[in-house]
């Protein structure tokens, strides 16, 4: 009754503004809770790459400190082991390839569960839509679920691969490899190992989160098959 | 002035083509239509008359090829994209026929989802949620996850979130579509209800016979045109036909 305006110009029409990133994340917190076991299953395949990578690093490492070590009793038991103790360099190209192949398969992995979410998850993100949601949360809760799960992923395979090497490498060389264990490099290696896994899953997430944010909200209309 | 300010949504001449390969589909052929605020009004049409299309352009979820729709003031094809976020958060709350629900979290997250849009934290958020949820009946309900409750409660639950930023419109799509006789009711005359308590101006798409005797207007579509308008009193409801005229 009395709000009349007292100009017939038109309304200025605020922006809808973007949703903090730390909010985002409580948001999606929910989901990626109660997602878990699914989310469990996605992380596998980052586990096992990132702690093969770990593994063949850490294994280097410690046969390069016990070359180093030049003990004789030493340098029959890695002989054993068909190391050549005089080469200088003992990383193998062939091992190389197959980190790099296996670190593919394990971005492909990725990119493939995250996308079969995006699908699942078409009428929701309509919703969220509908409900006011811009783009840009939506690539955010996307990136969030993703490099979550990459970075535990990737915490649980450096353990996984840290672990293996140690007992490999402990039951080739008995006590050598703790009384000269590189720990210097083999924290590099592990630092290394983290860098790489979290690189990967955030750009596994990139193309998802993309065509998650491009879904209209009349999708959220659509008549489930 | 006063006459213009009690219309809050006016379609012009809404058209809507799809180019379907070589062959152009024409989903509405110009529909005008103006709504009153607070107003109870149904959309009635069998699928295919573009009934589900026009009722996305009122809600600004798709552009007309031709036309505009203008709704409390804003003209929705002069909007960008988060200029329409912010219009679809504030001024319009969404009810769908299957309830739409995030299924990872619980009434009191789902509720409160708009109201972080609209820049709330979390924590205001929830509070506004519970007393929303409160005001619908399902006070006791909050930390439930829609699949641990009824279809009932789960709309109820939809509607609560429709509502939690105080809208101008609800629209609501086939609301009772996925309930019983007896649960549809419910939601019914919980509609009528908000909407009598928040001054809120309601749109349905439906033919759902009870809905439409909770309608103060009725809009019937048929080949992409308004085929007829009835304010209440002008239409009969009975079962099975409305004044003469059989629903498909």
């Amino acid at each position: 009754m009395t709000q009349t305006p007292a100009a017939a110009s038109p309304p200025i029409i605020p922006e809808q503004r973007h949703v903090t990133w730390a909010v985002t994340l409580q948001v999606s917190w929910a989901g990626i809770k109660r997602r878990f076991f699914r989310s469990l299953i996605t992380m596998s395949g980052v586990v096992l790459a990132i702690a093969f990578l770990t593994y063949m690093q850490v294994m280097n490492d410690i046969v390069k400190s016990l070359i180093l070590a030049n003990d004789v009793v030493l340098n029959a038991m890695l002989q054993k082991a068909g190391v050549d103790i005089y080469a200088a360099d003992s990383s193998d190209r062939m091992m190389i390839l197959l980190i790099i192949l296996s670190l593919m398969a394990c971005l492909v992995g990725i990119i493939n569960s995250m996308l079969m979410s995006v699908t699942e998850r078409i009428k929701e993100i309509g919703t969220l839509k509908c409900l006011g949601a811009l783009d840009g949360f939506i690539i955010r809760s996307y990136f969030i679920e993703s490099s979550l799960q990459g970075v535990a992923g990737t915490v649980l395979g450096c353990i996984l691969g840290l672990i293996v090497a140690l007992a490999a490498a402990t039951s080739n060389y008995h006590g050598y490899v703790m009384k000269c264990f590189p720990w210097l490099s083999a924290t590099g290696s592990l630092v290394i190992s983290l860098l790489i896994g979290t690189l990967l899953s955030v750009v596994a997430a990139i193309l998802p989160a993309y065509l998650a944010a491009k879904k209209q909200p009349v999708d959220a209309m659509r008549v489930e098959e | 002035m006063s006459i213009s300010e009690d219309i809050i949504i006016k379609a012009s001449g809404v058209t809507k083509v799809y180019q379907l390969g070589a062959e152009a589909v024409h989903a509405l052929r110009g529909i005008s239509l103006e709504v009153r605020r607070g107003e109870y009004l149904s959309i009635l049409g069998p699928s295919g008359s573009g009934k589900s299309t026009f009722f996305n352009m009122v809600g600004g979820l798709d552009r007309p090829t031709e036309g505009n729709v203008v709704v409390d003031g804003y003209c929705l094809q002069e909007l960008n994209q988060k200029q329409l976020a912010w219009v679809r958060c504030h001024k319009m709350g969404y009810i769908f026929q299957s309830f739409n629900l995030i299924q990872t979290m619980t009434a009191l997250e789902n509720v409160s989802i708009p109201r972080i849009f609209a820049g709330e934290t979390p924590a205001q958020a929830r509070e506004a949620a519970a007393e929303i949820l409160t005001v619908v009946g399902l006070g006791h309900r909050l930390t439930h996850l829609p699949s641990q409750v009824s279809g009932g409660q789960q709309q109820r639950i939809a509607i609560a979130r429709a509502l939690v930023n105080r809208p101008s419109i609800i629209l609501a799509d086939e609301p009772t579509g996925n309930l019983d006789l007896r649960t549809g009711e419910e939601i019914i005359n919980l509609l009528g209800e908000m909407k009598e308590k928040f001054g809120i101006t309601v749109i349905t798409a439906t033919h759902d016979m009870k809905m439409l005797s909770a309608s103060d207007t009725v809009v019937w579509i048929k080949d992409g045109r308004a085929d007829r308008v009835a304010r209440k009193g002008e239409f009969e409801v009975s079962i099975g036909t409305i004044d003469g005229k059989t629903l498909a």
